[in-house]
């Protein structure tokens, strides 16, 4: 491992972090396969020493096999995670016509009842939140 | 013994169960005698009692903890037990008469059901001979009491008050446990003789007995804790009669009886409880003198009663205990008499209002009289159980020579006074016209005579209160048993005339004192002044203040924002990992740094420019093609680091998902239009920043500090000769590993099917059937593509069949080959082709996922039936004509299951996502589409047929 690939690792995973902590969808999606890239590249460059396709009876000098086959894994499951968000992405689209994470209407909600209660105990507002 | 606990217990759950069938009034004949028998029982087994320290039972119950149920019947479980058994069935024979008008027997099904239950637990209470049985019974008192508190559940008061109750009785209880816990550990025992016998010492048991005394003043009504027991009047008089006079509240008076002769000796126990006691005496006093209520004035009363029997229970003065035992038993004949008396002049009269009561004792004299002996007898006249009683109390504390003593002397003094006045004020105030105000209401006269049920057993109750004063001497002997079993230095000295003598003089001065009260307040009783911070303002506001708390904590914590949750979440993770290498970083015992090589150095550098590119993105089309330029640029450096597995499949796995972007992508506007974000971008940037950093610094750490041999030696040396295969990667995935993978392609498999129902389920509605085939039927731009694909489409698909069989030896396998399959219908699609299979709608995307999946598992059991392990490969051998010697291995069908699913995942994302996306009118106007954009069209860019 050297510290170009260590400095890698980190721009991806802070790319990748600041691109999911946006509300556009796709860039979520973005920033969650730049956060993958960024663990499978971990993952090998924490495996050990890089060195020759690892067949069997290979001796010490190959790469170890184990890392491969999680990433290799790891690759395909995250190609049918981002089609499973980007179908979100589609149908949030298709029938909301937005590209946002929205912030829960239930919990605003109770977020704003308890703002009204307060404000009615302070007799600053006499309006009472509806709930809607 | 344990059987007379189970009685009036097993009697409740018949009735709760089966009692529907009954009829009300055979019930009410049985409950009483469900008691009564109860009280046989105990007499028959007096024997033992009445010699010494009586019979002990206990019946394991948790071994493995030490937990048994232990009871012991000495002369103090005894008395107790008659009291509760015998007060118990006179106030049931009561209830019949109480409820005869009731028009829901259900009410009075379920009243008589949790009565037998309560007397039950109370029976255990007493009879408890360690700590964890009298904690069980003690909790199972506190929920009995809270249903009988609310048996009125359709009224909003009665149900918060049986809460309010509940709630603080228990969290005594919880405290009762600590400090047993306390105890016991530091007693090394959990029976009441064993901690008389040795008592621990230490800081741990003070704290241990703190929290028992708090657990007890909760259960006995004491300051601050004591407004739930008038809250508890929402009960029907019965159960206040018993519940909450003569029994339950009694409870912590009992424990404190038990532990005092013990504790007594420890500093602070005597300060304590006398000055909790005194206050709790005073402050029910003056509670009394406020109400109108007769029965609150009552409920007030017994709050102050209680607080004496603390006092003089705590003091652990061998003479005052035995004394203590003499007052315990009057108060519970006088005060269960009182209240019954209270209900039938409520039942008479309709109210109890002291303002309204007129001419009770005209029109009920029998009923005026009962009442007269008991509030006599709570007052401390002669001839009666209660002057006898408080004038041994007197005696005793006279002679004790210690400080605390002569303060509870005082207290006691003041609370009498009070006692006198209140009882003035309740007696004069129900039967006479004393205390009538008009405004009020109307003048209630008690026109309605009691039946004779309701005179019954207080009258029963008023003699035995007569009889004990009268016969104070033989009361005295029966009751040593009793006092013997506390302290065996307490013998009870009762006189019922001893001579014109201190505590006589006393008395005398008490009742005029309390006299003179009564009449100098006179109706201005009401002005007296409420506690500004009550226990139950406090109770109150720390209620409210928790759910309002919990509501303001959850508009906080829940804020339903997912980018505040995921900060919170890779905040955390930055966190752990800085704490984690807080200790600097330790570059391990390998120390591997390699200097990158130039190639290395120059795809890294290139890669982090791409991902920084990404960010700075205007359009989404550019952003996900530098997406998949770092894909890319990984998949050159795993091919550099001798992993061209991973490579060939990074390679094709972007590629599939740079088209399944660009399908999703054709729908949504060109560029970005920032939504409002949540937090401002220094905060967003700082996260990412930390998550970085410090995802870097554990790479660096992580990466040198391997200690172990890798397992990777062991993987090499028997990939061949037991897995027969030379590509290790691919051995370990369907063999060595090969569960892993199988639940890896289940994965894939949910996720297909995820996509799939996304898509339908909006396209429900929207379109027919019908439109299908015209949307997969459009015919390509360009015809050179159209006809290369064609041409290609089989040549690829038998490279992917070669690349999949091949990977047991060689880089390949069914991951890879099925993304070659998957990439050769793509092809077709893209040029507007739909190729053979999806075309005849013979093979839908699922089944060949399902076929996938299903060839993996039955690979994985075929092993099993042949008696091998689950997955377990095996190698055949074939000599074919033609080909030659040819080598099987059983785990190349799992692959070919792998590649299935594979090839059927990307199948089904592309068709969903592709045509089947295209069934909903791709220029539908969405409510909020032109409203964010005003360009609802689709990207130039977007490949897609068109």
């Amino acid at each position: 491992m050297s510290l170009a690939i260590v400095g890698l690792i980190g721009v991806l995973f802070a790319a990748g972090t600041y691109l999911l902590l946006q509300r556009t969808i796709t860039r979520i999606i973005i920033g969650l396969g730049l956060i993958g890239n960024g663990t499978n590249l971990l993952l090998m460059a924490t495996g050990g020493r890089p060195g020759a396709t690892p067949v069997a009876g290979g001796g010490s000098e190959v790469t170890d096999p184990v890392p491969q086959a999680l990433v290799l894994t790891a690759i395909v499951i995250g190609f049918a995670i981002t089609s499973f968000l980007l179908a979100l992405a589609w149908r949030n689209w298709t029938l909301d016509g937005n590209d946002e994470v929205e912030d829960d209407i239930s919990d605003r909600r109770i977020a704003r009842a308890e703002r009204d209660t307060e404000a009615d105990g302070a007799g600053a507002s006499d309006e009472r939140g509806d709930g809607a | 013994m344990a059987l007379l606990v189970l009685l009036p217990l097993a009697a409740a759950v018949g009735i709760l169960t089966g009692g529907r069938r009954a009829p009300v009034r055979w019930l009410a004949l049985a409950a009483p005698a469900v008691l009564a028998l109860v009280v046989v029982g105990l007499v028959a087994r007096a024997g033992p009692a009445r010699d010494g320290a009586g019979v002990a039972e206990a019946t394991t119950w948790v071994p493995s903890l030490d937990l048994s149920l232990s009871f012991r019947l000495d002369g103090f479980a005894l008395l107790m037990g008659l009291v509760v058994a015998g007060v118990g069935t006179l106030v049931l024979a009561y209830s019949v008469a109480y409820f005869a008008h009731d028009e829901d027997p259900e009410r009075v099904r379920r009243f008589t059901a949790w009565f037998l239950a309560f007397a039950g637990s109370m029976l255990g209470l007493v009879l408890a001979d360690d700590g964890w049985t009298l904690f069980l019974f003690w909790e199972a008192t506190s929920i009995t009491s809270f249903v009988l508190i609310g048996l009125d559940d359709r009224s909003p008061a009665a149900r918060a008050s049986a809460q309010r109750a509940l709630l603080v009785t228990a969290a005594g209880g919880l405290c009762l446990l600590g400090g047993l816990v306390l105890v016991t550990q530091a007693a090394g025992a959990s029976t009441f003789a064993a901690l008389a016998a040795d008592p621990p010492t230490g800081a741990a048991v003070s704290a241990g007995l703190v929290l028992v005394l708090v657990g007890a003043a909760t259960k006995s009504a004491q300051v601050p804790f004591h407004f739930w027991l008038p809250g508890a009047m929402a009960a029907p008089t019965p159960v206040s009669a018993f519940l909450h006079s003569a029994t339950m509240v009694k409870a912590g008076v009992i424990l404190v009886a038990r532990l005092a002769p013990v504790f007594a000796g420890v500093t602070w126990w005597r300060p304590a409880v006398v000055v909790v006691g005194t206050a709790t005496m005073l402050v029910g006093g003056v509670g009394a003198l406020r109400q109108h209520d007769a029965k609150l004035l009552l409920a007030h009363g017994t709050v102050s009663q209680l607080g004496l029997l603390v006092v003089l229970f705590g003091l652990g003065h061998p003479g005052v205990t035995a004394a203590a035992v003499a007052v315990l038993v009057a108060h519970a004949l006088f005060k269960a008499t009182l209240f019954l008396v209270v209900g039938a002049v409520d039942h008479a009269a309709g109210t109890r209002d002291i303002r309204r009561l007129t001419g009770g004792a005209r029109s009920l004299p029998v009923v005026a009289a009962i009442g007269a002996v008991a509030a006599a007898s709570m007052a401390g006249l002669p001839p009666l159980l209660g002057f006898v009683a408080k004038e041994a109390a007197v005696d005793a504390l006279l002679a004790v020579d210690d400080r605390w003593a002569t303060a509870a002397l005082v207290g006691v003094a003041t609370g009498s006074v009070l006692t006198v006045a209140y009882t003035a004020r309740l007696w004069l105030g129900v039967f006479t016209d004393v205390g009538l105000d008009p405004d009020a209401g109307p003048p209630a006269p008690a026109d309605h005579r009691p039946a004779a049920m309701l005179a019954g057993p207080p009258g029963l109750l008023a003699g035995l209160t007569v009889a004990g004063g009268l016969a104070a001497a033989p009361l005295a002997a029966l009751l040593d048993p009793a006092t013997v079993a506390l302290d065996a230095r307490a013998h009870a000295h009762l006189t019922l005339w001893a001579g014109v003598h201190a505590p006589l003089v006393s008395s005398a001065a008490i009742v005029l004192a309390g006299a003179g009260l009564h009449v100098a307040l006179g109706r201005r009783a009401r002005a007296l002044p409420a506690p500004r911070v009550s226990g139950e303002v406090l109770f109150q506001r720390g209620f409210d203040g928790l759910l309002t708390g919990a509501r303001r904590l959850t508009g906080v914590v829940q804020s339903g924002s997912l980018p505040a949750y995921l900060s919170v979440i890779v905040g955390v993770v930055a966190a752990a990992l800085v704490a984690g290498l807080a200790g600097g970083i330790v570059v391990g015992p390998v120390g591997t740094i390699a200097a990158a090589s130039r190639a290395e150095a120059a795809v890294a550098l290139t890669v982090a420019a791409m991902a920084i590119a990404v960010l700075t993105a205007r359009r989404r089309f550019v952003s996900v093609l530098l997406l998949g330029t770092v894909g890319y640029g990984l998949a050159v450096l795993f091919l550099l680091w001798g992993a061209p597995d991973l490579a060939l499949t990074q390679l094709l796995i972007e590629t599939v998902m740079l088209v399944v972007f660009l399908l999703v992508l054709r729908r949504l506007p060109e560029g970005y239009v920032p939504p409002p974000e949540w937090a401002p971008r220094a905060l967003r940037v700082a996260l990412a920043v930390a998550v970085g950093v410090s995802m870097a610094a554990f790479a660096l750490m992580a990466g040198t500090a391997r200690t172990e041999r890798p397992v990777a030696d062991e993987h090499l040396a028997r990939a061949y000769p037991e897995a027969g295969g030379h590509n290790v990667v691919n051995v370990i995935l369907v063999d060595f590993r090969g569960i892993d993978t199988l639940g890896e392609i289940t994965v894939l498999a949910v996720a297909a099917v995820g996509v799939a129902n996304l898509v339908r389920a909006a396209r429900r509605g929207r379109a027919g059937t019908g439109a299908w085939r015209a949307a997969t039927a459009r015919s390509s731009s360009s015809v050179v593509f159209a006809q290369t694909s064609r041409l290609l489409f089989p040549l690829v698909l038998a490279v992917s069949l070669y690349v999949a069989f091949k990977g047991h030896n060689a880089p390949g396998g069914g991951f890879a080959g099925g993304l070659i399959a998957g990439a050769a219908f793509l092809m077709r699609s893209l040029a507007g082709d739909q190729p053979p299979l999806a075309r005849t709608r013979a093979v839908r995307p699922t089944t060949i996922v399902g076929a996938g999946l299903a060839l993996a598992v039955l690979t994985g059991i075929a092993p099993l039936v042949a008696g091998r392990s689950f997955l377990e490969s095996s190698i055949h051998r074939l000599d074919l004509p033609l080909v030659g010697p040819v080598k099987l291995v059983t785990s190349a069908a799992f692959d070919v299951g792998v590649y299935l699913v594979v090839l059927g995942v990307v199948l089904s994302v592309l068709e969903n996502l592709g045509p089947g996306a295209d069934l909903i009118a791709p220029d539908v106007e969405s409510p909020g589409g032109s409203r964010r954009t005003g360009r609802h069209r689709p990207d130039p860019g977007a490949v897609g047929p068109r």
